[in-house]
């Protein structure tokens, strides 16, 4: 009973949840906070297609021969869910959704600088999912995430065109985000909160838009050539006619390096929030975590070559791109030292939210750390397109971003709802992730550097082990996942009421109701302070 | 390059380490004790900052270093190496020894012999991929790119196509058969082919009427090719370049592009009635004909 009572002052508030009903009042909102749930639900759709893929690659390759499906098929999935991961889920996770809710609230604003072009930038993500959805359906695609060129353009028969084409109009959902940050953080703060007054997480999100706005056109150039060449032969990549392959290569990964940052950086930042918040300290190094987010955004554009090492591209160009991946290593190391450097001497306390962003920390140093293996030229010559990649790359996305992803939504969760979800399930949850993470993806290392080639739909014999542990430990994350999803939701309902700051936490948005009014705040905040004062003494929350 | 591995695996393993047992470390001692609990304001070192900044990066440039120099003698091919042509296409491997013989997703070699392939691609990109050998490299339609290795012991590894090229990229598989010297001999005469490379190129050459232009004396409308491999050629436009493989395999199918000067422009392309591997004999068999460096056909 003693909720039924709870329950009242919410509901009778005015907040953005009940400020309106029906679902026009969402298909046509301009608040922030409603196009971040709006997000919120589609990437989930995503994420859960995506991830279906996956446990079905995992499960046939559980023997050799393969156990599920024909080589075709298998190509079609990972083709599925590399597309749907990356350029559906991970590209928009935490920017569309936690970055749309709380970029306006960390700042002291209403909203973003263009409500309505925000609304647009969802319907046009709306638009790419569907389309390529149905390309996904109505027969697949199976070039590979990576589209690579002649076999798109002139070779496989199937739905090539459709696929790039949501991909294209996807990107200018990203542009519109990055474009509406950029704006919103250079024009909208709030009195006295300068540009170091500004918590990490609005760092992250402001090089990410960089990022979004920098590199996305050159996606949907690579995008369009694709489709160009196919139905009119052109000539670009087709090396019949004088075109060039290789090309092909440099436009998509000028695009799908800084990508990777795209992911990352909101994670990082969303880790620098919850680190501070649950050791109740000021962040280590603040300028330090800042500007190696600028630096992460500017040298990931001058990287990309070391995706194509063994491409034929001359070994004084892969001279270059080696040094250069070796020198983004640097600032994320720093981030990675300054969140240590912060617990020192903190009051740490573990719930979930902390739990994923150490999982982060833990996973991210094991990701990072890796990738000097294919910064460096000599072993990246054996590891490149073995299973060391994936196993790399999926200890930044999945063991990073989408640790941290996870790791903001528990943290934001009863300020974007008003309730608690039960900590002691979401700290289970957290920790099978993890263990089922490690299982996943840990053997990939070993099979890739025992020489497995990615993207083979059969293999061999001596290969089966480590393949048989990797699907075990993807059953475990797949359980892993399902969990949260079902308490969150449990807890819209059922959860106990939030007040305005459970987690005893510092930032504006904490200092407004939990939901949040639609306008966000009841008088525009004057910032007086530094961020995260947790060593001053309490004050008293609105 | 397994040194720098395992260098690179211990230097993951003690950052790893540092990280976690820190981190640990931490999480036990500083933990939350009361909720009223009011930690000391962070302090703030710069010698901290620049030394995390400085030691990260001076071991990347000791990394880098060793990686690139590793880099760069393993894509110089030694001197006289044995050569191998490799043809890739949907989804197998042509294999061809200048003797002639030819294999599909098999390869004879001796053992300690450094090996030198010269690799295309009918089709879509391929990647040759021997993790054994520690070697891979992409195989590209229209264009020439080589790779070379050196087994050191007898035995059958794997061969891999390792760059995603279609429905049976996974079956695009093979051996490498690694022979003591003399059983590779007794393989090459066992497998002995009526006709080496630059024999089937010769073949070739006078099929398609190239000896009624490239004549060896000079007489005929096209230059002469005996001793011009490796050679620098001048074009018309001024510009200089060696008569390599790329070279003259351009030369067949696009003549127009390499216009030479005293010439008139009349040599026809052969695109589209050559297939990679008959221009690799064209190629072994313009080679025989005496070359600029080394000659290696019998
Ligand atoms: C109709 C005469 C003609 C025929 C037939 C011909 N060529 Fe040529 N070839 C030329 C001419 C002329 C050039 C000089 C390039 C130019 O100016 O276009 C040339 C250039 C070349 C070159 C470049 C030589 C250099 O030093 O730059 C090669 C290699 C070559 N031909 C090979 C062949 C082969 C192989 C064939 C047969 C498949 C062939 N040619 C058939 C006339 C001919
Ligand atoms: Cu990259
Ligand atoms: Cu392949």
């Amino acid at each position: 009973m003693s909720t039924a009572i709870a329950e009242v002052p919410v509901e009778s508030r005015m907040h953005y949840l009940n400020a309106s009903y029906g679902i026009k009042s969402w298909l046509f909102t301009t608040d922030h906070k409603r196009i971040a749930l709006l997000y919120l639900g589609s990437i989930t759709l995503m994420f859960f297609i995506g991830g279906a893929a996956a446990v079905m690659m995992r499960l046939h390759l559980i023997e050799p021969a393969g156990a599920l499906v024909q080589p075709e098929t298998y190509n079609k999935l990972f083709t599925m869910h590399g597309v749907i991961m990356v350029f559906f889920f991970l590209v928009p996770s935490i920017p569309a959704t936690l970055g749309n809710f709380l970029v306006p609230m960390m700042i002291g604003a209403r909203d973003l600088a263009f409500p309505r072009l925000n609304l647009l930038s969802w319907y046009v993500y709306i638009t790419g999912g569907a389309i390529t959805l149905y390309a996904l359906i109505s027969g697949g695609v199976d070039t590979g995430w990576t589209f690579y060129a002649p076999l798109s353009t002139h070779y496989v028969t199937t739905h090539v065109i459709a696929t790039s084409l949501g991909v294209f109009i996807n990107g200018f959902s990203s542009i519109l985000t990055g474009l509406n940050f950029i704006v919103t953080i250079h024009k909208m703060r709030a009195p006295g909160m300068t540009w170091k007054r500004m918590p990490l997480f609005l760092w992250s999100m402001y090089a990410t838009s960089v990022i979004f706005v920098l590199a996305t056109p050159v996606i949907a150039i690579a995008m369009v050539l694709i489709g160009a060449e196919r139905l009119l032969h052109v000539g670009i990549f087709d090396p019949a006619i004088g075109g060039d392959p290789v090309l092909f290569q440099h436009l998509f990964w000028f695009y799908s390096h800084p990508v990777v940052y795209i992911m990352i950086l909101p994670g990082m930042g969303v880790v620098s929030e919850l680190v501070t918040c649950f050791a109740k300290k000021k962040p280590f190094g603040y300028i330090f975590i800042a500007y190696s987010s600028l630096a992460i955004a500017m040298i990931s554009f001058f990287v990309w070559g070391h995706h194509m090492f063994v491409s034929s591209q001359s070994v004084y160009a892969g001279f270059i791109f080696s040094a250069l991946s070796f020198a983004v290593a640097i600032p994320s190391a720093i981030k990675v030292f300054n969140w240590t450097a912060t617990l020192y001497k903190g009051s740490i306390s573990y719930q979930a939210p902390m739990l994923y962003a150490l999982g982060f920390i833990g996973l991210f140093t094991m990701g990072g750390l890796t990738g000097l293996f294919l910064a460096s030229l000599a072993t990246d010559v054996h590891l490149h397109d073995t299973y060391f990649v994936i196993a790399h790359f999926h200890y930044i996305m999945v063991g990073g971003a989408v640790m941290a992803y996870l790791g903001g939504i528990h943290f934001w969760w009863p300020k974007i709802t008003g309730r608690l979800y039960h900590d002691g399930w979401a700290r289970l949850a957290a920790l099978v992730i993890f263990v089922g993470f490690n299982l996943t993806f840990f053997p990939q290392y070993m099979l890739g550097y025992l020489g497995m080639p990615r993207r083979y739909a059969v293999y061999p014999a001596e290969f089966q082990v480590l393949n048989v542990l990797s699907s075990a430990g993807a059953s475990i994350l797949g359980m892993g996942y399902l969990i949260p999803f079902v308490y969150l939701l449990w807890s819209i309902r059922y959860g106990p009421v939030a007040g305005s700051n459970p987690w005893g936490a510092k930032g504006l948005e904490w200092e407004t109701p939990s939901p949040p009014p639609t306008d966000n705040f009841e008088e525009t905040p004057r910032i007086t302070e530094e961020p995260y004062g947790y060593a001053e003494p309490e004050h008293a929350h609105v | 390059m397994d040194h720098l591995y395992f260098f690179l695996t211990g230097l993951t393993l003690f950052f790893t380490f540092l990280i976690f047992a820190t981190i640990f470390y931490f999480m036990i001692k500083y933990r939350r004790r009361s909720e009223q609990e009011r930690p000391p304001a962070t302090q703030q070192s710069l010698p901290l900052e620049i030394s995390w900044i400085a030691i990260p990066s001076l071991i990347c440039v000791f990394l880098f270093l060793w990686g690139a120099s590793l880099f760069f003698a393993a894509a110089r091919p030694p001197q006289g190496a044995m050569e191998i042509f490799v043809v890739g296409k949907q989804w197998m491997w042509h294999l061809q020894h200048p003797e002639g013989q030819r294999e599909i997703n098999q390869l004879h070699i001796p053992v300690d012999v450094p090996v030198r392939l010269t690799m295309t691609s009918e089709d879509v990109i391929h990647d040759f991929f021997v993790p054994a050998f520690r070697m891979k490299m992409d195989v590209l339609p229209g264009r020439y790119t080589s790779e070379w290795f050196q087994a050191t012991k007898p035995g059958s590894y794997h061969l891999f196509c390792a760059q995603y090229c279609g429905t049976l990229h996974s079956g695009m598989t093979g051996t490498i058969e690694v022979m003591t010297p003399t059983d590779y001999a007794q393989w090459l005469r066992d497998n002995a082919s009526t006709r080496s490379m630059a024999e089937s190129g010769q073949e070739l050459f006078t099929r398609l009427g190239c000896d009624t232009c490239h004549l060896a004396d000079g007489s005929g409308a096209g230059p002469v090719l005996q001793g011009r491999f490796g050679k620098q050629v001048t074009l018309r436009d001024g510009q200089n370049l060696a008569m390599d493989e790329a070279y003259t395999r351009q030369a067949i199918l696009d003549p127009a592009s390499l216009p030479l000067p005293n010439y008139r422009p009349v040599m026809p392309t052969f695109r589209g009635q050559v297939s990679e591997e008959q221009i690799l004999q064209l190629i072994a068999y313009i080679k025989s004909l005496g070359s600029g460096e080394r000659t290696q056909v019998p």
